[in-house]
């Protein structure tokens, strides 16, 4: 959108708003379209000198704006505001749809209803929508204990599978809430084991059981802040170095990294940092060759040993 | 851009709706003051015709209507109030903190924008604050992130219905390849957003990811020119065009206290000393021999899977050896 466009959309929809918030301040209102409280107030300056042609008092925007707030007394025809525009539609009913299927207390029939409020009110500027979706995959038995917890707000026993210590551990936790970040849902709670908030992935809840006893989140509990990001490194965490080939590359996507750099062949270098190494020695296995471990040497020795030991298995030694 | 544009603008939005018949060229020109201020014709037909055009850029529906089609009289322009507006949506409490919920799953991403305007149209009839204390009641706080550089594009492409190209590498391409495509839609899946169309060099439905699209993806043709095949629903898609061979089941022996990503999978174990069989259903098996020997198991049937494990693991060693 051009600024022009951009500015005449935030004054059309300006007024319909203030309209059913009257006494509203300066400052809320500007606030609410984020922008500062000058802009605003030019922009309630420029509406009151627009209006029908006569230009007479009684054909302009009256809006008044004293200390107990901002009222609009005569819209002059756009006290409604514009249809949904394609990209507005799309945006609120793909957000409902992902949240259907989402355990968390939210109950899907409203999102049901509301869906079809909004396709109703979009019209034609909803068609967008079929071709645009977020896949939610959530295991069922567990997403279900957890959206009961939650509503019932009772604690939650789960068998957790933690892959990269390959454990299956059993824990009673008192869920805060469901973060899902694109198709991934993860249930922060409080772990009783860890005493600590902790965030464990939907579907690595090998299975759950509401305890009857009610959730007790201690004050000292905080909820992550989603905007850094799920996973935080930690500056205590190991660094890795791992090259990978062509067949490789996929690593860069999957795991976050510090850096990487091309080497002449082609080769990526890839450095990361983790708590425990021992799930990025599983990962140079399942690499199956496309990647090796540069640092640090025992790491690297132990994927050699683990490798070395399964072809025996198979009743296969290794060429030297 | 100026406040006097916007003036403008507005003035002749609240013109064009007001009239209860459209109004011709001429008296908007002698009503609006930009217009009326035009050193010749030609500068007011031309900054007419831009106004038009931003007017309808935004979704305003601006008519072009004739007063008497027998006379074939002046041309007249109208905004008619009940298609500019929203039709009237009532929402309570509980939906207004879900409607929150839901446009903040664009919180960062693309679509934001767009998503706060919309809560704000609804809001403009319902008088309600968005409830977001209350929709932080409600334990679920779903986000989606569009960090591929190509996504806005081909949203934009996918939603305008027009066919695109762009550089793709694929997993074990070592070069980018320029692709076309006539694209249906773009899904998030496992985190991954992805575009499903039509290929145009092989003549196929295919599956891209956005993050191995290299450099810009441009426009290759007019925008309403792809037709999406009915009954194409794009997530299904996503889903299925990724690979997948009618199950088997292998025989897998794991240690006692280990393999735990297998164990979950499997269907039964046969207890023994040190280490327990057990039987898994499989799809692909180079894919699943990966992640076999990432758990540490032993295949003792298939002979496939055997096979590709034992390869698999000399890939590891052959790699790992000191250089």
């Amino acid at each position: 959108m051009s600024g022009g466009v951009e500015h005449l959309s935030r004054l059309l929809a300006l007024v319909p708003w203030l309209r059913t918030h009257p006494g509203v301040s300066l400052d809320e209102a500007a606030a609410e379209f984020g922008v500062t409280t000058e802009r605003l107030t030019k922009d309630l300056e420029l509406l009151t000198v627009c209006g029908l042609p006569r230009q007479g008092p009684e054909d302009l925007i009256d809006i008044q704006y004293w200390s107990d707030g901002i009222q609009v007394l005569d819209p002059q025809t756009i006290a409604r505001p514009l249809r949904l525009a394609p990209d507005e539609a799309v945006a609120l009913l793909v957000g409902l749809r992902f949240l259907r299927d989402l355990p968390g207390r939210h109950d899907p029939l409203i999102v049901d209803g509301l869906i079809a409020k909004l396709q109703n009110a979009a019209g034609d500027a909803a068609a967008a929508v079929e071709q645009i979706a977020v896949s939610v995959d959530v295991a069922s038995d567990a997403a279900d204990a957890v959206r009961r917890s939650l509503a019932e707000r009772r604690a939650l026993r789960i068998d957790y599978l933690v892959p990269s210590r390959d454990e299956v551990t059993d824990r009673v936790v008192d869920p805060m809430r469901v973060v899902a970040q694109d198709g991934r849902s993860y249930l922060e709670a409080w772990c009783r084991v860890a005493e600590a908030v902790r965030l464990f992935r939907i579907d690595r809840v090998v299975s759950a059981d509401v305890l009857d006893e009610p959730i007790a989140v201690p004050p000292e509990a905080e909820q992550r802040d989603l905007d850094d990001g799920l996973f935080r490194p930690d500056p205590d965490d190991t660094l890795v170095t791992v090259e990978v080939g062509p067949r490789g590359r996929w690593l860069t996507e999957y795991v976050p990294y510090e850096h990487v750099v091309t080497l002449d062949d082609g080769t990526l270098r890839v450095v990361l940092r983790t708590p425990d190494t021992r799930w990025i020695a599983r990962l140079v296995l399942r690499m199956g060759g496309a990647g090796r471990i540069i640092d640090p040497p025992e790491l690297a020795e132990s994927v050699r040993v683990e490798a070395t030991r399964l072809l025996a298995a198979y009743g296969d030694t290794p060429t030297p | 851009m100026s406040a006097r544009r916007t003036e403008r603008l507005l003035n002749l939005t609240i013109c064009l709706m007001a009239g209860r018949r459209p109004v011709s060229k001429a008296e908007l020109r002698q009503s609006i003051a930009d217009y009326r201020d035009s050193v010749s014709d030609d500068a007011f037909e031309r900054m007419f015709e831009r106004d038009k055009d931003d007017l309808r850029e935004m979704g305003i529906p601006l008519s072009t209507e004739h007063h008497d089609p027998l006379f074939d009289d002046e041309v007249g322009y109208r905004i008619d109030p009940r298609a500019y507006a929203m039709p009237e949506v009532e929402v309570g409490p509980d939906e207004a903190a879900v409607l929150t919920l839901a446009a903040r799953v664009w919180q960062q991403a693309a679509l934001a924008p767009a998503a706060t305007a919309a809560l704000r149209k609804i809001e403009a009839y319902t008088g309600a604050d968005g409830g977001a204390e209350h929709a932080d009641g409600l334990g679920v706080e779903p986000r989606v992130a569009t960090s591929e550089p190509a996504f806005e594009p081909l949203y934009a492409a996918v939603r305008d219905r027009q066919p695109v190209r762009f550089a793709y590498r694929g997993p074990r391409d070592p070069q980018a390849v320029e692709r076309r495509l006539e694209p249906w839609g773009v899904v998030s899946w496992h985190g991954r957003w992805y575009v499903v169309g039509h290929d145009l060099d092989r003549d196929d439905t295919r599956l891209f990811r956005l993050g191995r699209i290299e450099g810009k993806v441009s426009t290759n043709g007019r925008p309403g020119t792809v037709t999406v095949p009915a009954g194409v629903d794009p997530a299904a898609s996503v889903r299925s065009l990724a690979p997948d061979d009618a199950p088997r089941e292998a025989r897998i022996r794991v240690p006692h206290a280990g393999a735990h990503s297998l164990r979950v999978l499997a269907v039964s174990v046969e207890p023994g000393a040190g280490t327990d069989l057990i039987t898994v259903p499989f799809g692909d098996p180079w894919s699943f021999a990966a992640d076999v020997v990432a758990a540490g198991g032993v295949v003792e049937e298939p002979d496939d899977l055997r096979d590709a494990c034992v390869t698999h693991l000399r890939g590891v060693l052959a790699e790992e050896a000191p250089r």
